[in-house]
């Protein structure tokens, strides 16, 4: 059985908004990682969720950097640390605009040089800190204030692009598991290299559904197999308990759908589009997870 | 020890003697024969920095930045468009009141595609809190990089430095260089808002009008409070090394009637255009400004100035030119000259001094008086 420190690293009285996912998740993340931990945080909803200056929300050093720049400014922190003799944990926390549009440069950069970083990028698939406006990784059918009429491209596949890296360290996990979230975060901490862990955060405000669902709306996106949620390590993929479940007996995608105001009028096509793309990512994983290929 | 070297390997040289922790580095002519050189230091094991081959210039003075704020000496260089990328991070770097030293080879913007000598790069970074400072000799880029470091991270001055050599003209000179060993003359580096996770802060969290506001004064009181720490450096440099600076650097000025204001290797021709024009009898001297942040009060009273800008902002004029004219209140014959690596000769400079028009601006070459 998995102990969870009782420690707090995130305080209360944050300025996130009621149901926020990113700020459970962050919660697990520094139980997971402890107080030996410095978190670089791109412009992204943890920049306004952490408060005010002079005050602070998390008890732990956070560096926050310009929008593009985290995981470059990760690589001189984490340089800096060893060249000092430090063991510090060094964990870039980004939003998914903040890793797969405007970041992504510095990302390839950081794990091409196999940065002894952990990079977790929570995504709940839009821009929400400037309120909602689409990102690479909105899927395809969802209302933000730049598609109003529905995204018309699909979400960009982030986990293939940072596999393509050959990282030490690939996983998914989703706010609605945190002790999955936990394992995941401890298990990527005690491994040299580049590790990533990409968190699914479902945004009452932004995805448009009522605050205390937030929880409930990532089991169902696991649950339907839109979120997958896996491992990579040494080249190995491990499907998690949840999604092996859904694999064999998934819940109707329309449930997830429609419990969220920003798929409101969306098409057949699209929903076909999102179908397809889960169903081929997860036909993909479990032949990797077989050993086929 | 006598050698000869360019101004890249002598910039090189001198990062070599301080040991940053971290260096970023991503090459762009002119400057890249000073990271390759690094490298080489550092593959030799001459130098024990941790060497980062960064994808970007952004992502140089990014993770320059990261190492920084851990209490790490850093140092990146760049030029030109690299310059402009990193931009952002560039006013971020001195807004977290970090001692970064880089060295900026000055180089003209495209298009089109230029890679000669001219000094918009950096000029488009002066109002970032950055001190600038601009070398005009293969020496004065050695020395001028050993100062550069004690000057950015002393407790009253804690601003990055970038120090400035006019591309290909200097950068890839080669001259006589007198290397050093500095000693103790910069002391370890102790940054007093270095990350500590025994002590957790929130750094560059979101700020309000009247802090943000209370920072901005306190760069500007660090800017004016350089001015003594670089007095200071550039005379003990001197006494313990025998060469001395100063943030404008005069020739035969006392008792000219005109003088010639210029940076960089310009100003160092501009000392030949005097020593012509006294043989003819003009009573000329020159000023080389060497700091362009903080900018120099120069006394410029008495005589007649001609400024030479290697440089220019489009709607309003040569920016050494204007600053002057704002500070020292004086009408100078401004000189547009030596853009992206224009030759201007020491007979030239002599000719802008004799067919001077006070008041009035000259695009050289290019223009009349305007």
């Amino acid at each position: 059985m998995t102990e969870i420190p009782k420690e707090e690293y995130v305080l209360k009285c944050t300025s996130a908004c009621a149901g926020c996912p990113s700020s459970l998740i962050l919660r697990y993340v520094l139980k997971a990682a402890g107080p030996d931990t410095v978190l670089v945080v791109p412009a992204c909803c943890t920049s306004v969720i952490q408060g005010i200056y002079p005050n602070t929300a998390l008890n732990v050093p956070v560096y926050n950097v310009a929008f593009a720049s985290a995981a470059a400014c990760a690589s001189g922190m984490t340089e800096a640390f060893q060249k000092a003799g430090k063991k510090t944990n060094v964990i870039v926390y980004a939003g998914d605009g903040g890793t797969v549009d405007i970041g992504i440069q510095a990302l390839s950069g950081a794990f091409e040089r196999e940065t002894d970083f952990l990079y977790i990028c929570y995504d709940n698939e839009a821009y929400g800190n400037t309120g909602m406006q689409r990102s690479g990784s909105t899927p395809i059918g969802a209302r933000t204030t730049t598609t109003p009429g529905g995204k018309t491209h699909a979400k960009k596949d982030l986990d293939a692009i940072v596999d393509a890296h050959n990282p030490s360290y690939l996983a998914t996990a989703c706010a609605s598991y945190p002790l999955d979230l936990f394992k995941k975060v401890q298990k990527a901490l005690s491994l040299r290299g580049s590790k990533f862990i990409h968190v699914l955060a479902p945004c009452p405000p932004g995805w448009r559904f009522s605050s205390e669902m937030t929880v409930e709306m990532g089991k169902l996106a696991v649950k339907s197999g839109l979120w997958i949620l896996y491992e990579r390590e040494f080249g190995k993929v491990t499907i998690n308990g949840p999604s092996k479940a859904a694999m064999i007996k998934p819940v109707p995608l329309e449930d997830y759908l429609s419990g969220q105001g920003r798929f409101k009028g969306i098409d057949q096509k699209a929903i076909d589009a999102l179908k397809s793309q889960s169903e081929l990512r997860a036909k993909h994983l479990q032949k990797e997870a077989d050993g086929i290929c | 020890m006598l050698t000869i070297a360019t101004g890249n390997k002598a910039v090189a040289a001198a990062v070599k003697e301080l040991s940053p922790d971290v260096i970023a580095a991503y090459p762009i002519t002119p400057q890249t024969e000073i990271v390759e050189q690094i490298a080489e230091y550092v593959t030799s094991k001459e130098l024990d920095s941790r060497y980062i081959p960064v994808e970007s210039e952004h992502s140089a003075m990014a993770a320059c930045i990261g190492a920084s704020i851990t209490g790490a000496r850093t140092f990146t260089a760049t030029s030109s468009h690299g310059l402009l990328y990193m931009h952002e991070m560039v006013n971020w770097a001195a807004g977290a009141r970090l001692p970064i030293v880089m060295a900026n080879v000055n180089r003209a913007l495209g298009p089109g595609w230029n890679v000669w000598a001219e000094h918009t790069d950096a000029f488009q970074e002066r109002d970032t809190g950055w001190l600038q400072v601009y070398v005009s000799t293969v020496q004065e880029a050695y020395d001028t990089t050993l100062m550069a470091f004690r000057i950015a991270e002393h407790a009253d001055v804690l601003l990055p430095v970038m120090v400035n050599l006019d591309g290909f003209l200097l950068s890839h000179s080669m001259q006589s260089l007198d290397t050093l060993k500095p000693g103790d003359f910069v002391p370890p580096l102790h940054l007093p808002h270095a990350i500590d996770v025994a002590n957790p802060a929130g750094y560059g969290t979101l700020t309000g009008p009247e802090e943000h506001f209370k920072f901005r004064w306190e760069i500007e009181q660090s800017m004016r409070r350089s001015r003594k720490v670089i007095a200071e450096t550039e005379k003990d440099f001197a006494d313990r090394f025998g060469r001395s600076y100063s943030v404008a650097e005069e020739y035969r000025f006392e008792d000219a009637d005109v003088a010639v204001i210029a940076m960089g290797t310009l100003g160092k021709e501009a000392e030949v255009a005097v020593d012509l024009l006294r043989n003819e009898g003009v009573k000329a001297g020159s000023l080389r400004v060497r700091w362009l942040r903080p900018f120099p009060d120069l006394d410029l009273a008495g005589r007649d100035i001609v400024v030479i800008d290697r440089d220019y902002s489009f709607g309003s004029g040569g920016i050494i030119a204007h600053s002057l004219m704002a500070r020292s209140r004086i009408e100078p014959y401004s000189v547009i000259a030596g853009l992206g690596g224009q030759e201007v000769t020491y007979d030239d400079i002599a000719g802008f001094v004799r067919d001077r028009r006070p008041g009035s601006e000259l695009w050289f070459g290019v223009s009349g008086n305007v």
